[in-house]
């Protein structure tokens, strides 16, 4: 090899190094995990090659639970997110006044701690014996019974998770939506205007196709980040989400591996497999269905 | 001429139409702001009202008349919050001066040297990108505990190095450079690595600090792996600092205290976002996603 | 359908605290007789898109009305006006097919004008006749070369039968040949149409070889109306001299004394009926008369020989600019390694200005 290219690869080493030891083996590595048998991390033993992991993984009631949990979060939170920030940045593009504070605002979120903010949601929500919380307090003037919205019923401890991680994912949402909308040349509703297009039509002929690229983009990071959920759920509801009814998939892996019921990490790696396949083949069919609706 | 007749109409319908339309808007937006701000207005306001206070309150009061720092004492005295925030610094510190130098020297390579197997390299690098986290921690894990990295700083930084996005965009901003630049600087006999530190890095400055700002949010909210590699609070960061609270608390259930905690270790990136929110904003527009 | 023009006045807030509005147009008074095309010209930032807006509807006023057929619509919004627009890059939806973007504006009439998907599809099959474009109704615009683009977007506003058609620089999108035929072509579906129409350029040319009349404008403010011939002929002022015609109208400080019209010491030409003073004398290049007794004496500097023409290059110590540049038939021989040049200047090709108000002066030259 000659100076010059031996100058390229030199630059790129400790990327390469980086990225094979913690991100190119692991990925190989996973995948025999989930076929280890038995395998012991103590004495790094096992006793046999096979599906068994899978089988357990996908008897396990637990994983079951979060299965259930993940899905629901996911058809809830994807469709309502982003409905909202399209509702909401459609409002942003057509004001010009405050329209960079709003916009600065609705960006907050996205760097805060999600632990951090998780907590005052679960105070906002929460009632104790001493306090039925904001919240219950809000439904009160409408004449709503205080629900415990954090050790209560399945579908309240569900309603707070959907509305914490709805909360956490506007931010993006909101900002790819508005710069798509801003990025629309401003003649297309001229051109509109002057032919008398109501707005309802403007919107679904002209600005809707116009930016659907970036609302699939949109929809298609928003399945793959609801289906890997877990630190919403953290904060929420504490670390041992198997007792609360309210763990996701990839809590199921971390406890898997570490934790109150860890130390399997040949069940947690056959939990995240079945995890990326079931993202994948979402994927797929997201991709399917956008080449049928995007149209150029 | 009957067409026209009725315009008067016409245009007082719009004009009111218009009036309408953007009362409600403004209200919208009002309202979804509200909705973000509240819960930033909640700890504040909890983190300032005494313990006693706040657990008097069986309807929650919307202010308090008599403020109190007492939490914020209590928050760094009663916990270690201080020895979090060392932790979290020294981790967000090294974590991004180590991947900005891979990252600058990574991109550099793609953008703008010539080697045999480059385009190859890039496309494996690219594809790396579709790798979810959830799938290699698992081997991080086994491969950091069998290395006895576990409650180490070493092992809480080196899986968090890699990020082939930043790697990516640098590198599509170097290759925006012209090649006349590279050229002249050649012909001066200017080394690469002295042509990458004395004119890339200064043109593309602005991609690089926004590299920064993203890893440094990402870095000091992180949770999932530092909960996995750390179970000695010597070496917890913020984020499992607040879950620990959370958890053990301060011995009973100190709300107003938690709340100080959560305040102090948000104001940071608040602070950090208030000064580069434009810088940031683009930034993730340009296809960041969290975390 | 005739449109008038009152007072119109457009002002933008300016921008930054306390700066000064922009005046975009200032007190614009013209008429526009129906059925005509109409070009509205001038320089680049002058206003002409802003006139443009205001008559569609998608400015709002600041001062000042608007008519259509003698009905005030100044503040009736773009929507009912009934005018249909070309826009400068088109506007074409870019995931519409281009039947789909000649329906358009059809599928948004309401009440008794609503059409059947049948009559829609005929009249848009009806308008793409007329540009010379039914072959490609099912292609999308990005399919399409920037000539057919036009010719769409033509259609387009065309097929909901609007009482004006505006045109906000049509042509510039396109290369030269085809800016040629385009013009063309625009001039026939008006004439063919009878429709009003009024479109924005800022070449000159363009405007002259169509109109029926041109509307100069600079800064917002009206300089001239009239017959394309008669505004190259009698420019009201310097302005309007200078900016129509290619190459343009050369210009000399001169002077009016005892009956004649200096150009610096040169005695040009006669002058009767003006009193003596200073004065832009303007000649058009094709007013130069190769004479070897002629009056004008100049230091030649090149020759540029164009096939029918040939054009002297030239100076002359008057010249408001540095040079002159006059068009001589090719069959005039001129030495160019000669150092001066002679010219005669004929009258009609010659236009005096007042000094101070750059207004045309009637004189009697010969």
């Amino acid at each position: 090899m000659d100076n010059r290219s031996m100058k390229g690869w030199l630059y790129l080493l400790p990327a390469i190094l980086f990225l094979g030891f913690f991100m190119v083996y692991p990925l190989i590595d996973v995948f025999i995990y989930s076929f280890e048998e038995g395998y012991n991390s103590a004495s790094q033993t096992y006793y046999g090659v096979g599906a068994y992991n899978y089988a357990y993984v996908l008897h396990d009631p637990y994983f079951l639970q979060a299965v259930k949990n993940t899905f629901i979060l996911v058809a809830i939170t994807v469709p309502l997110s982003t409905g909202l920030a399209l509702l909401i940045s459609l409002g942003l593009s057509s004001i010009e006044k405050l329209r960079n504070l709003f916009q600065t605002v609705y960006f907050l979120p996205y760097v805060t701690n999600t632990l951090a903010v998780g907590l005052v949601f679960m105070i906002l929500f929460k009632k104790t014996p001493y306090t039925d919380g904001l919240i219950n307090l809000v439904l009160g003037w409408f004449r709503v019974s205080p629900i415990d919205f954090i050790d209560g019923p399945y579908w309240a401890k569900m309603l707070v998770l959907c509305t914490y991680t709805v909360w956490v994912v506007m931010p993006f949402k909101i900002l790819v939506l508005t710069s798509a909308l801003a990025s629309v040349n401003d003649t297309y509703y001229k051109a509109a205007r002057v032919d008398g297009t109501t707005r309802s039509r403007i919107f679904f002929r002209i600005t809707l196709p116009l930016i659907s690229p970036t609302v699939f983009y949109l929809i298609i990071t928003g399945f793959i980040g609801a289906f890997k959920a877990y630190s919403d759920a953290v904060a929420l509801f504490g670390t041992n989400l198997n007792a609360a009814e309210m763990n996701t998939i990839v809590g199921y892996v971390y406890d898997m591996l570490y934790g109150d019921s860890g130390g399997y990490p040949s069940f947690a790696s056959a939990a995240a497999i079945i995890l990326f396949v079931i993202v994948l083949t979402i994927t797929c069919i997201n991709l399917l269905v956008s080449r049928k609706h995007v149209h150029y | 001429m009957g067409k026209f007749m009725d315009f008067e109409k016409i245009e007082r319908r719009a004009r009111t139409g218009a009036r309408v339309r953007n009362t409600i808007v403004y209200a919208l937006l009002a309202l979804w702001a509200l909705v973000v701000l509240f819960p930033f207005y909640w700890m504040i306001l909890t983190s300032l009202k005494s313990y006693s206070a706040y657990n008097a309150e069986y309807i929650p009061q919307l202010f308090t008349l008599s403020p109190t720092l007492q939490n914020y004492m209590e928050a760094f005295t009663a916990v270690p919050l201080a020895q979090y925030f060392i932790n979290t610094l020294i981790f967000t510190i090294i974590t991004t001066a180590v991947m900005m130098v891979v990252t600058v020297l990574a991109a550099y390579a793609f953008a703008r040297l010539d080697f045999p197997g480059r385009n190859i390299a890039f496309v494996i690098f690219l594809s790396l990108m579709m790798i979810p986290n959830e799938l290699v921690i698992i081997t991080n894990f086994v491969t950091i505990t069998n290395l006895d990295l576990r409650n180490t700083f070493l092992g809480l930084i080196l899986p968090s190095v890699t990020s082939v996005f930043y790697i990516y965009l640098l590198k599509e901003n170097f290759a925006q450079v012209p090649d006349e630049l590279y050229y002249a600087a050649k012909v001066d006999a200017t080394s690469d690595m002295k042509y990458l530190w004395k004119v890339m890095i200064p043109i593309c400055r602005p991609t690089i600090v926004t590299i920064a700002i993203l890893k440094v949010i990402e870095c000091w909210n992180s949770y999932v792996w530092p909960r996995l590699i750390t179970d000695d609070q010597s070496y917890f960061l913020v984020s499992n600092g607040i879950q620990e609270i959370r958890e053990n608390g301060f011995g009973r259930e100190n709300v107003p205290a938690m709340m100080a905690a959560v305040v102090a270790i948000s104001i940071p990136l608040i602070v950090l976002f208030l000064i580069f929110h434009k810088k940031i904003m683009a930034g993730v527009a340009r296809g960041g996603t969290k975390g | 359908m005739k449109i008038v023009l009152e007072h119109l006045t457009k002002r933008f807030p300016g921008r930054g605290k306390n700066a000064p509005d922009v005046i975009a147009v200032n007190d614009f008074t013209f008429e526009i007789p129906d059925g005509k095309l109409v070009g509205l010209l001038g320089p680049s930032g002058c206003g002409k898109s802003t006139v443009l807006n205001l008559i569609s509807g998608l400015h709002k006023v600041s001062d000042g009305k608007v008519y259509f057929d003698g009905e005030d619509v100044t503040k009736l919004p773009a929507e009912h006006r009934g005018v249909g627009i070309v826009f400068q890059n088109y506007a074409l939806y870019p995931h519409l097919t281009v039947e789909k973007n000649i329906m358009f504006p059809m599928e948004n009439f309401k009440g008794d004008k609503r059409l059947s998907k049948q009559e829609m599809q005929s009249r848009a099959l009806e308008a793409a006749k007329l540009v010379q474009i039914d072959a490609l109704m099912d292609r999308k615009p990005a399919e399409l070369s920037g000539g057919q683009q036009q010719r769409v977007a033509i259609a387009r506003a065309l097929v909901k039968r609007p009482r004006v058609l505006l045109m906000d620089e049509p042509l510039s999108n396109l290369d030269a040949r085809l800016r040629l035929q385009t013009r063309e072509e625009i001039r026939r579906i008006q004439r063919e149409t009878k429709i009003t129409t009024v479109f924005v350029t800022h070449d000159q040319e363009e405007a002259m070889s169509i109109s029926d009349m041109i509307v100069v404008m600079k800064d917002g403010v009206l300089q001239q109306i009239g017959k394309p011939q008669q505004v190259y002929d009698s420019p009201a002022n310097l302005f309007v001299a200078k900016f129509l015609g290619t190459p343009p109208i050369n210009v000399f400080h001169g002077r009016i004394c005892g009956g004649m019209l200096y150009a610096g010491q040169d005695a040009i030409l006669t002058a009767k009926g003006v009193p003596d003073q200073e004065v832009y004398a303007a000649v058009r290049p094709e007013g130069f008369i190769l004479d070897e007794q002629g009056p004008l004496r100049c230091m030649l500097q090149g020759v540029e020989v164009m096939g029918r023409d040939v054009s002297v290059v030239a100076g002359h110590p008057a010249l408001e600019s540095t040079q002159l540049r006059a068009i001589i038939p090719s069959t005039s021989r001129v030495d160019d390694e000669a150092e001066a040049v002679r010219f005669s200047i004929v009258p009609e090709k010659t236009l005096l200005f007042a000094k101070d108000t750059e207004l045309r002066i009637d004189a009697q030259l010969a």
